[in-house]
């Protein structure tokens, strides 16, 4: 008999030796929630802050001014893209953009200084953004090699809670949750910003998108 | 009320006075007070050292002696034991006894209380008429705390008592290492265990450490009494039954 | 040997003895007392241990539901181990789809030979590897190590342990009994070309690992993860980790070979809702983790092109067939039991000389791989390891009772081994106890212990096996009247009616009118 047949034949015969529970789920925990985008807005920015991630509000149309301006302010001067990022995002910017394609290998995407993309769904109550590989947010490689991610958030798209912003989804997307910039907390249980993920997490938020 | 009182082995035998003062606390409240002195042990060693079979006849026993429907409600100066007969009784009936050992054992499990339980939720009372003049600390039983769920019960009987100074424990809610036979088997970790609560205690400045178990204040008021601490161990009921007329007078180191 | 054939379920075995991380060198207590001895693993412990505390209950109390979504949990869990055949076909139906080739595992050798084979065809000697219990208890590092394959711990604490030739003393964090200054030591030591300035500061230390495994992430062909979850629904699996070491070696590398134990099903991705916020919570103390990954089979231009998952049993079905002991599967590895536990607190982890160290590790080391598997079983002292003071259960983020299923492992123990001194003293004690006849006689001899207490009426001696207890304790002198007999007594009687007198007094002196009234409202 191979593995498989064993393995399945050992569980069938566990759940036939020892009685099986009654296992009825309660779901009494929330879910559905909403909360005015002021609430929300306030809610989120005071988590991603509380990991110390870099937070920016603007309007849909100062996209480009703020985009620019994060990436100056960061020293950002040749930036990863998707390929379906709405360019006008980058209006503004002037140093060089490299379009992601899925050929160019990891040590390429090390010398970029940063990487700019669009986002799934976030939540609130945990300060966490939700990439699923959708073409503005490309693959997960360019999100994570470079050591700064510029993150462009609408305020639409996050919801109050983990079931709220799970419940977006698309399960079998390739799918990334980001909160804060990458952290140990393995020496002394003291929280160090910044391991092998992208040391420096802006998020910008569009309060009117 | 007429209540069965549950000496405990250990009660009977090595700490009478706390299992005195359960009764005269009982007695003071107007309640009428049975001992069945067919009484032994719960059986709670037994169980908790992997033994189940060896104390059916234990379970048998409580649950025979307490089990007349006159006897109203089963009170025991320790949570640990009251721990037993409610969440362990029933899975060696359940397991090793008779369908009417596993009635018997249900009746009796709803009616077994904790002091503080049968003091706050049967009885209605938290001002017990008690006199202490004394600085007291208060450690919570894991089993009081965390089996019986006694919640702060204990404390409230000891804020109403007359003239006491009473302070808080640092680390409270943290085992000081007994659990019955672990105290034997890991005595190393036990020890460890025990030092910290004893600075804890000893750091109160108290001059009494008080509890719901006389198995703990045995752990606890031996380790006081190794390091000849200031501070001694006196149980709950004892607290709470010594008054203006009839107070508990502190001379000797507690047992 | 199966149902299939002669319809008479068997008992599933244990994980065979000598294979992998789940048994000591020796028994608890002794590991224990070598470990108390040492001061700076004690001082380390206690801050770590008490600093996640309290972050853990900041986390868990901000949620109005968090006992709501403990119940979600643990129901989750105990359906997941109901239905779970039909679930692990559906996950491996589902995995296929997407792309990946489904493994089963029935014990640690099984795993690392597949693993083993898998790498090999891939013709890389190097692996990167996330922190992963599974991968830690079948001992799949030493096995590609003897194949000539190295193994390259990403996480930063499984770095360190790594590193110093150690090994993991928790569940989350591995290296919890060194501090920065030992780790500064096994940095300049091990890792080649390291900055000899390097200070022992948290933040020098991590940019020192990240310098050195960058290249690894960049360049090696293979990795190998564990998985939190693994969901039946739709075949995706799931790593939380913070670092984004788990990212890189989930994205990067051609080849991906997950090993996951098959009580890591979950039947819904909806379940994701509860795991999601029960994990970090209870983990780490966060409201979510830094980084979580989610993947189903292959994404073409994305990440691995090749995805292996290895299902495996090493013990687990021999749990699931224990009713009682089977609650300990339901575990999510969070840790949160370790943190709060004061005997893990004292011991540390490498005294449970399992993968699995804490009061979790105590109940489901011996279930996974026996605890009577030779003589002497350091396993079998295993669910001795707790003063049962319950803080595991309350901690827990699916409520798994932890002292009822010690005080189960306890009883399995003594009906395993057979006649002992202990066993017959027990027995001896409860056919005493259950005579009050007899029971009365053993008191007065009891009383005895009297004559070798001191002046003081202290007992500070004590033979075995109770001398450990008089190594730090003294013990009172019995009383010279039992309780009973004080009760039988005219003194009891005379102290007993003086109250019930006293009591009635003070009643009618406080009986008011007003008192009167509230009596009646209620």
């Amino acid at each position: 008999m191979n593995a498989r047949e064993t393995v399945l034949g050992r569980v069938r015969d566990a759940l036939t030796l020892a009685p099986k529970p009654p296992a009825e789920v309660p779901r009494a925990y929330r879910t559905g929630r909403t909360l005015p985008d002021a609430d929300r807005l306030a809610l989120f920015v005071d988590r991603l802050v509380d990991y110390k991630a870099e937070v920016h509000t603007c309007a849909a149309d100062e996209t480009a001014a703020t985009v620019a301006r994060v990436l100056a302010t960061r020293g950002a001067r040749h930036i990863g893209v998707p390929a379906g990022l709405d360019r006008d995002w980058l209006a503004r910017f002037d140093g060089t953009v490299q379009e992601d394609h899925a050929d160019i290998p990891a040590p390429g995407l090390d010398q970029l200084d940063g990487v700019v993309t669009a986002s799934r769904v976030s939540c609130a109550e945990t300060g966490t953004i939700f990439l699923d590989g959708a073409p503005d947010q490309g693959r997960r490689a360019l999100s994570l090699v470079p050591d700064l991610h510029v993150c462009v958030v609408d305020l639409s798209s996050v919801a109050v809670g983990v079931p709220e912003a799970l419940a977006r989804l698309t399960p079998h997307r390739p799918t990334t949750l980001i909160s804060g910039p990458s952290a140990t907390s393995d020496i002394e249980l003291e929280r160090v910003e910044g391991v092998h993920g992208p040391r420096t997490l802006d998020v910008i938020i569009r309060t009117d998108a | 009320m007429r209540i069965g009182l549950f000496a405990t082995c250990l009660g009977d035998t090595l700490y009478p006075d706390a299992v005195k003062s359960t009764a005269v606390l009982l007695a003071r409240l107007g309640h009428e007070v049975v001992f069945p002195p067919g009484q032994t042990c719960c059986g709670q060693m037994h169980v908790n050292t992997g033994y189940q079979r060896e104390p059916v006849p234990l379970v048998r026993n409580y649950a025979e002696q307490f089990g007349d429907a006159s006897i109203e409600a089963v009170v025991m100066p320790s949570g640990s034991c009251a721990g037993s007969v409610r969440h362990q009784h029933e899975i060696i009936a359940e397991r090793y006894g008779d369908a009417a050992l596993r009635s018997g054992v249900a009746t009796v499990k709803a009616k077994t209380y904790e002091l503080s339980e049968l003091l706050v939720d049967v009885l209605d009372v938290t001002d017990v008429g008690a006199y202490f003049p004394h600085r007291v600390t208060y450690h919570p039983t894991c089993h009081s705390l965390r089996m019986l769920r006694v919640g702060d019960k204990p404390l409230k009987l000891l804020r109403a008592v007359d003239a006491i100074d009473l302070v808080e424990l640092p680390e409270a809610d943290a085992c000081c290492g007994f659990g019955g036979t672990f105290a034997l088997k890991n005595a190393d970790t036990s020890s460890a265990m025990l030092k910290d609560k004893l600075a804890h205690v000893t750091g109160t400045g108290a001059d009494v450490c008080t509890a719901g178990d006389s198995s703990c204040l045995m752990h606890i008021g031996g380790g006081l009494s190794r390091i000849k601490a200031g501070t001694r161990t006196l149980h709950l009921a004892q607290i709470l039954a010594s008054t203006r007329t009839a107070p508990h007078v502190l001379t000797e180191a507690a047992r | 040997m199966s149902s299939t054939f002669l319809g008479m379920p068997a008992a599933p075995p244990r994980s065979p003895y000598g294979s992998g991380n789940l048994r000591g060198d020796e028994k608890f207590p002794k590991a224990a007392h070598h470990e108390l001895r040492n001061d700076q693993l004690r001082r380390n412990l206690r801050k770590a241990t008490h600093t996640i505390r309290g972050k853990r209950l900041n986390v868990t109390a901000e949620l109005p539901d968090w006992e709501a979504l403990r119940d979600a949990g643990s129901a989750i869990k105990t359906d997941t181990m109901n239905r779970l055949p039909e679930l692990l076909e559906q996950l491996e139906r589902k995995v296929t789809e997407a792309g990946g080739t489904v493994h089963w595992a029935r014990d640690a050798d099984e795993a690392n030979a597949i693993v083993t084979r898998l790498v090999a065809a891939t013709g890389s000697e190097e692996v990167i590897k996330v922190k992963s219990m599974a991968t830690q208890e079948i001992g799949l590092n030493e096995h590609l190590e003897s194949q000539g394959v190295r193994a390259y711990e990403t996480d930063l604490a499984e770095l360190i342990v790594q590193l110093a030739d150690d090994k993991p003393s928790h569940i989350l964090v591995p290296a919890i009994h060194r501090n920065r200054d030992e780790i500064r030591e096994i940095f300049l030591k091990e890792i080649p070309g390291v900055d000899p300035e390097l200070n022992a500061v948290p933040a020098e230390l991590a940019a020192a690992a990240r310098a050195y495994l960058r290249e690894k992430f960049m360049t090696t062909k293979v990795a190998i993860s564990g998985a939190n979850f693994g969901i039946a629904e739709t075949g995706t699996l799931s790593v939380v980790e913070s670092e984004g070491n788990g990212r890189m070696c989930l994205t990067l590398p051609e080849t991906l070979i997950t090993v996951m134990g098959i009580e890591k099903v979950l039947p819904r991705y909806e379940d994701l809702e509860v795991f999601f916020q029960l994990l970090p919570r209870s983990s780490t103390g966060e409201r979510m983790n830094p980084y979580t990954s989610l993947w189903t089979g292959v994404t073409p231009g994305d990440g691995p092109q090749e995805f292996h998952l290895v299902l495996l049993d090493n013990g687990r079905t021999a749990a699931l067939a224990d009713s009682v002991g089977r609650e300990a599967l339901n575990c999510i590895r969070c840790s949160a039991c370790l943190n709060v536990c004061p005997v893990y607190e004292r011991a540390g982890g490498h005294a449970y000389g399992s993968t699995y160290p804490g009061p979790i590790g105590a109940v489901l080391t011996p279930q996974l791989a026996g605890m009577h598997a030779a003589k002497d079983d350091p396993n079998s002292s295993l669910p001795y390891a707790s003063s049962l003071c319950g803080a595991c259960f309350d901690a827990c983020p699916v409520k798994i009772d932890i002292p009822s299923l010690l005080v189960e492992l306890r009883h399995q123990n003594t009906e395993q081994s057979g006649r002992t001194v202990e066993q017959a003293a027990m027995k001896a004690a409860a056919a005493v106890m259950a005579r009050p006849g007899l029971y009365t006689t053993a008191q007065k001899a009891a009383g005895l212990g009297r004559v070798v207490a001191g002046r003081d009426k202290k007992i500070t001696r004590l033979p075995a096996p109770f001398d450990g207890w008089s190594e730090s304790r003294d013990l009172a002198a019995p009383p010279k009247q039992t309780f009973r007999d004080w009760f039988a007594s005219d003194e009891g009687r005379a102290t007993l009616g003086a109250a019930a007198r006293e009591g009635a007094e003070s009643r009618a002196e406080s009986a008011t009118p007003a008192t009167d009234d509230s009596e009646e409202q209620r």
